[in-house]
This record gives C-alpha cells, sequence and structure tokens, in this order.
C-alpha cells in the first residue's frame, strides 16, 4: 500500500502517528504529493493524505487510514471510539480548521484563535476528568486518542493554546506528546518550525466557510443527557424526604459585614464605572451586573458576603467634562455618582457599598500605599517628555491625543494604545499628533514624573501568580492577557500626571501633580471598604480568611491582575490580593450587517424607558452574557428569548404549577405518593441542580442560567405527559395521581423561585409570596432539591408573571435606539473603564450639555451670518465658519448623531 | 430526515423489535441514545453502528480490516459531506464523484452491501426527492440495488461482479 502526503498538511499528523501499528504487516510506501494533486481519481478536489490500498481502492479519509492501520494490528472497533471519531469529524474538525486558518493564514491570536475551539477543548476536558480515565476510550491509549492527538497538535503544540485550567486534557495531550511515535510524526511534519509549518499547505486551502458566523453566538451550550443511577435517585429522593427540616438557620444580619474565623468570606468586587459616563447595557453586564448575581448567589448559599462598588471619579476626563458643562469637578463627581446609583437601583444591584473614590480614605490609603513602595526602592523619578497642548494650555492625557500610530500606521491611533494593532503607545512617538478638544498639533514639553518600577516587582508576581493561578477560577481571557504581558516582560509605569483633579503626590516638588487614575483606582475599593468600616483591614489585609472575586471586562485585567498586585506585594502590607479574576469579553449591539452603520446602543437611563422591567433586562443580560466569546445585544432575540424562554416556558410552568393547587386543590398542596417515574424526575432535578451549583462556583453565570430553564422544561413535559387536568376528573386512582403530579410540579416551581433569585429578584420574590414559600427556605439554597411545600401547605393567590412582548413594541424600540450614532459607539464594549472613553463620554452627553451647545451653535450661527452679511474679511469669516462647525461637530456627537460628511471632500 | 427517524427506519428494517428513545442534542439536532447497560451514545453513525451490533448483523460493518475502514469512511463522508451545509456547485461535485466512485464498484464496499449504503442512501435522498431532474441523481443503478435491498430487510447481500450491469451515467 501506498501513503500520499503532502508538506504541512495536517492530516499527516495522526496517520504518521498511526502508521506505526501497520509494520511488519504490510509493506508500506510514502510518497510526498504537492497540496493541488488530485490523487483519488474519483475526488474533484485535492485530499491528502490518502491510502492506496493493494486492492486499489482507496482511504481518503484522515480516520478512516488511522482506523486502518489499527484494525490491521487486531484492534476491534467499539461504540466510544466510534462516537468520538464522529465528534471529530463533525464537531472538533469544522472548529480546528477555522481556528488553525486564523493563527496560521491570517495570524491572529489569543481568543480570536483559542475562541471556536474553547468549546470542544473543554468538552474532551470533561469527558477525560469525568471518566477519570488517562485516556479517552479507556485506561490505554487507542485510536480515538491517536486521531484527535493529531487533530490538535498543531494548535496545542503552543502551550498558550492549551489553557491552564483544562487539567485532563493538559495531561493527556502532555503524554501523548511524549510518546514516541507521535513525537516522530511531529517531528517529520513540523520540522521545527513550530505552527507556520502548516502555512504553505493552508493557504491553499479555502476559508473554512462552514465555520463562518457561529464565531458570535447567542445560542445555549449543548445540553448532556445524564444518566442515573439508581443510587442517585435514592440519595435524591432521601434528601427531598427530609424537607423544611434539612434547612440550617438563617445566619444573621451583620452591620457591617465583617469576616468572621472558620466562615467562607467572600468579598466581591465590580470594576468601578468611571463617572462622568452614563454605563451601557455592556458596563452593566460585564461587571456590576455579572457580579450581583454572584453576590446573590453567594448569599444563598449562606457565606459571608461583602459586595462593593462605586464609581471612578478622577482625572482628566473629569476636569474636561466639568469645564463642558461649566461646573466644579467636584459638583460633576456629585451630580453623576447620583446618576449611576439611580441606574443601579433601577437595575436591582445589591451592593453592600456604593462609594465613590473622591474621598479622604482615597487619599490616606494611596499615599501610604506610595509611601511604602517609595520607602522600598520601588519608585523612581524621571523626566518625561510629554505632548502639552498650548491652546487647552494643557499637558494632554494620553487619550486626548490622536494620531498616526508608529508602528503600523493607522491613522486614529490613541496616545496609549492603537486600536488596530493593539499595541501600546507612547504619546510622543505618535505621528501627526492632534489634540482631540481643538484639533491643533500639540508640543513636546518636559516634565518630571514617578514610576512604578514594575520589573523589579515582576518577580514577586509571578510567584504569586505561580501559587494564585492554578485551582483557582480566573477566566480564560484574564489567565491569557496577563500571561502575554509576562511573556514580553513588564516595564516601568508612569504613576503621576500633570493635574489638579487626582489624589495629591506626597512628594515635594510633586505639589501641582496627582496620581494617574490607574494606579489608585483600584486603590479605590479598600477605600471605599474603609468608608464602610473603620476595621476594613479585616477584608482587605486579611488573605487567609477573605476570597477576593473582581468582576470586570477584559481591558481591565491587566490593572487588577498585574498593577494592582503588583503595588500591593510591594507594598508589603498583607494586602488581600484577587483570587478569582472574572473577566467577561465584549457585548456588541445589533451586530447585523444592515444596522452596523446606523447603530447605537443602550444606556443605563435609557432602559427604564422603554417600559421593559428590569427583571427581564436582566434576564436577557445574563442570557447573552459575553462568556468565553462576545456576544450581541439583538432586540429581536430579547423578544425571542423572553417569549420563548421566559413567557412559554419558565412563567408557564410556574403558573400552572400554582393554578392547579388553586384550582384544583383549593389552595392547598395536595399529598404526594412518588412513583419511580416521579422518583427519577427528581434525580433529574437534582442533578440539575446540582449542576447549577457547579456552574456558579466557577462564576459560568451564563451557563447556569440554563440550568434553570432546564429544569422547568422537564417540568413542563412532566406536566404535559401526566395530564393532571384530565386525571383530576378520574378515579380516585386517577385523582391521587393528579395530586402528586400538582404537588411535585409546585415544589419544582418553588425550587425554580430560590435559583432564580441570583437572576430574577423581583421575580423571585413574586413566585415566593405567590406559592407562600417559607421564609428560610427563601434565603438558602441547599445542593439538594427539597420538599420546601409539604402536603397541606396553603398557598396565596397566583397570577401571571410575564408580559409578552410585541413585535411592533420592539420596533419601534430599535428604531428609537437603532439610529444615528456614531459608528465608533457601536461596540458597546463591555468595560467600565479607570480610563476615560472619550467618544462614548461625548455620545452620552446629557440634555443640559446638549441644550447648551445647540445655544452656542445658534449663536455662533448669527456671527457668522453677521460677519457674512457685512462682508467682512475672508479670513474672519472663515475662522467663525471652523468654529461654528467644530460647534456643530461636538453637538452631533453629544446627540450620537453621524457627524456630515463636508461637501466636497473625500467623495471621489 | 431527522436523525431520530431515520435511526428508527433503521431498526425496523434491522429487525429490531423494542424501539430505542432518542433525543436530539445542540442546534444540529444531533441524535442520543440512551443504552440500559452503559453511557448514552452521540451521533447518527456511532448509534448506527451500535444498533447493527444489536442486531448481530456485524457483517454490515464490513468483514476485513480493509472493508470496515471503507464503511467507516463513507459514514463519516455522509455526516461531514452530505449532511454539511452545502452549496449548489457542493451538491454536484458530491454527486459527480460517487457516481464516479461507483462506476466500477456494485456496493460502497465493491460487492458487498454494507451500512454505509444504507446511511448515505438516506442522506443522499433529501437531494434526490427534492429534484425533479435526473441529473441530480447519483448512480440510479446503485439506487435500484438498494431499493431491492431495503424491501427484503437486509439480507447478508453478497453481489456477483457485475455482469450485464454497467453504469456509466452522464451528470
Amino acid at each position: 500500500m501506498r501513503l500520499f502526503v503532502s508538506e504541512g498538511a495536517p492530516g499527516s499528523l495522526p496517520v504518521l502517528a498511526a502508521a506505526g501499528r501497520a509494520q511488519g504487516r504490510e509493506e508500506l510506501l510514502i510518497s510526498t504529493v504537492g497540496p493541488e494533486e488530485c490523487v483519488v481519481p474519483f475526488l474533484t478536489r485535492p485530499k491528502v493524505p490518502v491510502l492506496q490500498l493493494d486492492s486499489g481502492n482507496y482511504l481518503f479519509s484522515t480516520s478512516a487510514i488511522c482506523r486502518y492501520f489499527f484494525l490491521l494490528s487486531g484492534w476491534e472497533q467499539d461504540d466510544l471510539t466510534n462516537q468520538w471519531l464522529e465528534w471529530e469529524a463533525t464537531e472538533l474538525q469544522p472548529a480546528l480548521s477555522a481556528a488553525l486558518y486564523y493563527l496560521v493564514v491570517q495570524g491572529k491570536k489569543g481568543e480570536d484563535v483559542l475562541g471556536p475551539v474553547r468549546r470542544a477543548l473543554t468538552h474532551i476536558d470533561h469527558s477525560l476528568s469525568r471518566r477519570s480515565c488517562p485516556f479517552l476510550a479507556g485506561e490505554t491509549e487507542s485510536l480515538a486518542d491517536i486521531v484527535l492527538w493529531g487533530a490538535l497538535y498543531p494548535l496545542l503544540q503552543d502551550p498558550a493554546y492549551l489553557p491552564e485550567e483544562l487539567g485532563a486534557l493538559h495531561s493527556w495531550f502532555q503524554t501523548l506528546s511524549s510518546q514516541e511515535p507521535c513525537q516522530r510524526a511531529a517531528e517529520t511534519v513540523l520540522k521545527q518550525q513550530g505552527v507556520l509549518a502548516f502555512r504553505p499547505y493552508l493557504q491553499k486551502q479555502p476559508l473554512p466557510s462552514s465555520f463562518e458566523g457561529r464565531a458570535v453566538s447567542n445560542e445555549p451550550e449543548e445540553e448532556e443527557l445524564a444518566t442515573l443511577s439508581e443510587e442517585e435517585i435514592a440519595m435524591a429522593v432521601t434528601a427531598w424526604e427530609k424537607g423544611l427540616g434539612s434547612l440550617p438557620p438563617l445566619r444573621p444580619q451583620q452591620n457591617p459585614v465583617l469576616p468572621v474565623a472558620g466562615e467562607r468570606n467572600v468579598l466581591i468586587t465590580s470594576a468601578l464605572p468611571y463617572v462622568n459616563n452614563v454605563p451601557h447595557l455592556g458596563n452593566i453586564i460585564g461587571c456590576v451586573l455579572s457580579a450581583d448575581v454572584f453576590a446573590r448567589y453567594s448569599r444563598l448559599r449562606q457565606w459571608n458576603t461583602l459586595y462593593l462598588c462605586g464609581t471612578d471619579e478622577y482625572g482628566t476626563a473629569t476636569e474636561t467634562k466639568a469645564m463642558e458643562e461649566g461646573l466644579t469637578p467636584q459638583e460633576i463627581c456629585d451630580k453623576y455618582h447620583a446618576i449611576h446609583a439611580n441606574i443601579y437601583r433601577w437595575f436591582n444591584i445589591s451592593f453592600d457599598i456604593f462609594g465613590r473614590t473622591t474621598t479622604p480614605q482615597q487619599t490616606k490609603i494611596t499615599q501610604d500605599i506610595f509611601q511604602r513602595l517609595l520607602t522600598r526602592g520601588f519608585v523612581f523619578q524621571d523626566t518625561v517628555e510629554q505632548l502639552r497642548c498650548e491652546h487647552c494650555a494643557r499637558f494632554l492625557a494620553d487619550r486626548f491625543v490622536e494620531g498616526v500610530c508608529p508602528f503600523c500606521g493607522y491613522e486614529e491611533a490613541r496616545g496609549d494604545q492603537c486600536d488596530k494593532c493593539g499595541k501600546l503607545i507612547n504619546a510622543i512617538e505618535l505621528k501627526k499628533p492632534q489634540c482631540k478638544v481643538c484639533r491643533s498639533c500639540p508640543v513636546v514639553k518636559s516634565s518630571q514624573h514617578l514610576f512604578l518600577d514594575l520589573p523589579k516587582l515582576e518577580k514577586r508576581l509571578e510567584e504569586w501568580l505561580g501559587k494564585t493561578l492554578p485551582g483557582s477560577d480566573w477566566t480564560p481571557n484574564a489567565r491569557f492577557i496577563i500571561r502575554s504581558w509576562l511573556r514580553d516582560g513588564l516595564k516601568p509605569r508612569c504613576i503621576t500626571r500633570d493635574l489638579k483633579w487626582g489624589t495629591p503626590v506626597p512628594l515635594e516638588g510633586f505639589e501641582d501633580k496627582v496620581f494617574y487614575v490607574w494606579f489608585d483606582a483600584t486603590i479605590g475599593y479598600v477605600s471605599i471598604t474603609a468608608n464602610y468600616t473603620d476595621q476594613w483591614e479585616r477584608w482587605w489585609k486579611n488573605p487567609e480568611q477573605v476570597n477576593l472575586y473582581q468582576f470586570m471586562a477584559k481591558d481591565n485585567v491587566p490593572f487588577h491582575g498585574l498593577v494592582f498586585p503588583c503595588s500591593a506585594l510591594g507594598a508589603e502590607d498583607n494586602y488581600t490580593l484577587v483570587n478569582h479574576l472574572i473577566a467577561t469579553e465584549y457585548l456588541n449591539y445589533e451586530d447585523g450587517k444592515f444596522s452596523k452603520s446606523r447603530g447605537v446602543g443602550v444606556f443605563g437611563d435609557m432602559a427604564q424607558d422603554t417600559g421593559i422591567p428590569a427583571d427581564i433586562w436582566r434576564f436577557y443580560l445574563l442570557y447573552i452574557r459575553p462568556e468565553g466569546q462576545d456576544s450581541a445585544f439583538s432586540w429581536t432575540d430579547m423578544l425571542l428569548k423572553n417569549n420563548s424562554e421566559l413567557l412559554n416556558n419558565l412563567g408557564n410552568f410556574i403558573n400552572r404549577a400554582g393554578m392547579f393547587v388553586s384550582k384544583f386543590f383549593g389552595g392547598c398542596v395536595p399529598e404526594m405518593v412518588l412513583t419511580p417515574d416521579d422518583r427519577r424526575l427528581l434525580a433529574h432535578v437534582t442533578l440539575e441542580l446540582q449542576h447549577y451549583h457547579q456552574l456558579l462556583e466557577k462564576v459560568r453565570i451564563r451557563e447556569a442560567l440554563r440550568s434553570i430553564l432546564t429544569i422547568s422544561r422537564h417540568g413542563n413535559q412532566y406536566i404535559q405527559v401526566n395530564e393532571p387536568w384530565k386525571r383530576i376528573k378520574g378515579s380516585e386512582a386517577d385523582r391521587q395521581r393528579a395530586g402528586t403530579v400538582t404537588g411535585l410540579a409546585v415544589n419544582i416551581a418553588a425550587l425554580l423561585s430560590v435559583m432564580l433569585q441570583p437572576y430574577m429578584p423581583t421575580v423571585s420574590a413574586t413566585i415566593q409570596a405567590q406559592l407562600q414559600l417559607p421564609a428560610p427556605a427563601c434565603s438558602i439554597l441547599l445542593t439538594n432539591f427539597l420538599c420546601t411545600l409539604p402536603a397541606g401547605h396553603q398557598i396565596g393567590t397566583v397570577s401571571p408573571l410575564f408580559q409578552k412582548l410585541e413585535n411592533d413594541q420592539i420596533e419601534s424600540l430599535r428604531q428609537r435606539f437603532g439610529g444615528g450614532q456614531l459608528e465608533e459607539s457601536l461596540e458597546l464594549k463591555a468595560k467600565a473603564p479607570p480610563k476615560p472613553a472619550v467618544v462614548e463620554a461625548m455620545a452620552t452627553a446629557g440634555p443640559q450639555q446638549i441644550q447648551v451647545l445647540t445655544d452656542e451653535v445658534t449663536k455662533q450661527g448669527n456671527i457668522v451670518r453677521e460677519l457674512k452679511a457685512q462682508k467682512a474679511d475672508k479670513n474672519q469669516v472663515a475662522a467663525e465658519v471652523a468654529k461654528l462647525l467644530d460647534l456643530k461637530k461636538q453637538l452631533a456627537l453629544a446627540e450620537g448623531k453621524p457627524l456630515e460628511t463636508p461637501k466636497g471632500k473625500k467623495k471621489k | 430526515m431527522a436523525a431520530a427517524a431515520e435511526l428508527k427506519l433503521l431498526e425496523k428494517s434491522l429487525g429490531l423489535s423494542k424501539g430505542n428513545k432518542y433525543s436530539a442534542q445542540g442546534e444540529r439536532q444531533i441524535p442520543v441514545l440512551q443504552t440500559n447497560n452503559g453511557p448514552s451514545l452521540t451521533g447518527l453513525t456511532t448509534i448506527a453502528a451500535h444498533l447493527v451490533k444489536q442486531a448481530n448483523k456485524e457483517y454490515l460493518l464490513g468483514s476485513t480490516a480493509e472493508e470496515k475502514a471503507v464503511v467507516q469512511q463513507w459514514l463519516e463522508y455522509r455526516v461531514t459531506r452530505v449532511d454539511g451545509h452545502c452549496s449548489k456547485d457542493d451538491v454536484r461535485t458530491l454527486l459527480k464523484d460517487l457516481n464516479s466512485y461507483l462506476e466500477d464498484k456494485v456496493y460502497l464496499t465493491g460487492y458487498n452491501f454494507t451500512l454505509a449504503d444504507i446511511l448515505l442512501y438516506y442522506g443522499l435522498h433529501r437531494f434526490i426527492a427534492n429534484s425533479n431532474s435526473a441529473s441530480i441523481c447519483p448512480n440510479p443503478a446503485w439506487r435500484h440495488r438498494l431499493l431491492q435491498v431495503y424491501n427484503s430487510g437486509y439480507p447478508n447481500t453478497t453481489c456477483c461482479p457485475p455482469s450485464g450491469l454497467s453504469f456509466p451515467y452522464a451528470l
């Protein structure tokens, strides 16, 4: 037989690794052909590797070739191997070829590459760890291992794409890679060029089309069907029968909440939203709402929980905003702090503290950390060349400069980072710099500044990460970001700015400077706690007893995972450092082709005006939470999910269960006599509940929401199959059956109300009031499904929970929010930046500012008209016209309208 | 044809009396079979091969190493190529390739009727059924033979080499 291979074809890997099996049994010749050579006469398109058998027939499937080699060695086929190979062909390959194409041909990196395959990698990892076998189909290495290893090797041989948290996958892959046939195959194919060896071959392949469009997906992850053993069923039934009696006493409410020795003390922070932005849906899901779900869950578990957040108020952007609105920075902060607080109150965010960073505590703690860093030699002085706008008479913060990227030539690079190539930029290196406010060209001036010596702290940081990361619940994107920063090596970072509105620098010669927001914003968590209790150190200088969860969007990861830990480690003051860093991806807004040029976002204060209840917003945002990959907000999808999942599934089930109790049993929960089918259902619900717990313990919020919906689907099916409304009219036995079904269903509804509490607190409370669920059962969620509404329990009045969203209603909302915004704000980045985002800040201007600008435009328009009427000097008119245009531009920005292109320009 | 219906049909033709229960998973509605003694099985061809063994008709999976590998190759072809979302051009290529492969064969493995013929035929059915044009039918002789075999309940069929039956078929 003859094997045809091609240079750099990924399929050669498993085939060569498996070829050893056939050795000595038949003669195997290997020929190398070009990637576009048609070896198989009956196939139109070229295909390698191919095995030509002695009979003349061809095997052109990589798996089939491997299988053949294994069969020759006497191996017998089995179901599990078949299943793995079918999965490899249908699920893994499409995802992998997309990932490889992005990596090798398009040169993408990080999450762009890992995104498409993450689900598949997790599936392998789960299967390995669930079966606790070292190999896919059992105790020994077999066909499935070789085929999957060969498929995965091109990607996973780069450790950056082998996620650390997938431990089982990790060790499986290492084991196989170290085996001789695999090693040899890898050497032959990769020729020590790494993944680039595949480039010549992959370049000639068509774009993996089947995977296109799957990248942004709001569709649920696959639901795996569980098998139940008799023991599991028996255990679930025993737990159920114990009922309310097995609930522990409620832990008393403390004020202030402080860590307790021997308890699980959970400290939760949400990224501090920047004060002068009205938060948009992306901000809300990215941090405060995600953290709220976890905080509420943590309280349901009776963990000692403190959830804090606040507004981040210092910085240039606040100063600018104050100038614009004619207020002092303090007044601006007061005003916007209240706006933020109101929005979060409306969204029902359960902060224990919602503070702010402009407090004496902030100054005290920041200066203390700084002094400690200074005396320990982790801060140094240096002269900095900085851009100063003479027109605006101030040094320009990075975000206020725009220019041409010195690395890639992108024309709208920001002063700190290029959006195109992602490289960090030193603002003075920008080509053709422009002041973003007045568009004049800034000049370079030198100024003394302080630097945090991150390279000196790098080793401590790595030690700490080495201890913290394994076994923690850091999200994969956070791990990836930190890893790549460390790989590039840390550099000193400037921590001071020529500003007034900030934390003063306690050092001679720095009286007119303040700390840069990214140095002190993360200290805000500490100072906000200090404003809540004078015993704040029991939370923040107590790493032994406190479990710190920090929620944010992924652009905030470096500040929380790197800069603050370095400051805290350097301060040597036993600070509590983040145990679990939970970062989301980005939420897009209506990312369809047609709305793109006209799209707008929905902002926190606008959500209230839509007439859609806060809980529905919470549900939908959590349902599409950008967990593991970007997702998109879509009005149509929101309508769909509300009507299908909430109305028809969850609401329908809970309402029916309650109605049956009211209508057929006078509001009194009937006697339940469990049949084997009921016991099986109990066990299924218990299993799903345990799955919910496992997911939420790992802060997989979006996935855990699916468990709730799955249970309610089970419930609906159960009612549908058993038809209590018919049986209630039947014989004695039928009536008893109707009672059991109703009783079990209403207990499932009670369980759902508690599971729902972190996601939809108002709806949860409504259900609990309707069912008159006893108080302890409302506030505690155990890992077992209990009978909390025993026979004889009297329920309250049942009424529908959800309202249908109508097409025309949603259509008018889409039109209201879907037109006339700048393209830049299209991508609602799920972030709460300590760095101000200028475009968004302006795009979300308040009505006052719009009024001021409108007045100014009118005024300026009159000036221009007058000058023209007087036939004034041409240059003078031109200058005034320029002012007018600029004002109009600002107004358009403030109103969120697209800019009008000046006539005659840019149009060719 | 939904996967579950297809498997039901297969069960019936294999003479399996006790019907299995199937559920579907994910957006592609991949079939899942809950087995009594062991974990569930996922995937159309995996379940189909399992049913064949259940019916003691292992010969439908091929008898030699070569045949077994060929059967699995075409089963894979069925779920990746035939079931993949393909354009009209893809379908055309696929049928042309199949036709040219079958030119000198009675069944996909050569002379022995196997599970690969069954599932590939089921899979192609939607193209053929949805098209009035004869040009979109792969090798009608193969199709005709398959129909005969289906109707007789999958006996252990080994065909004689194609004598008098040659199927060059112009697309």
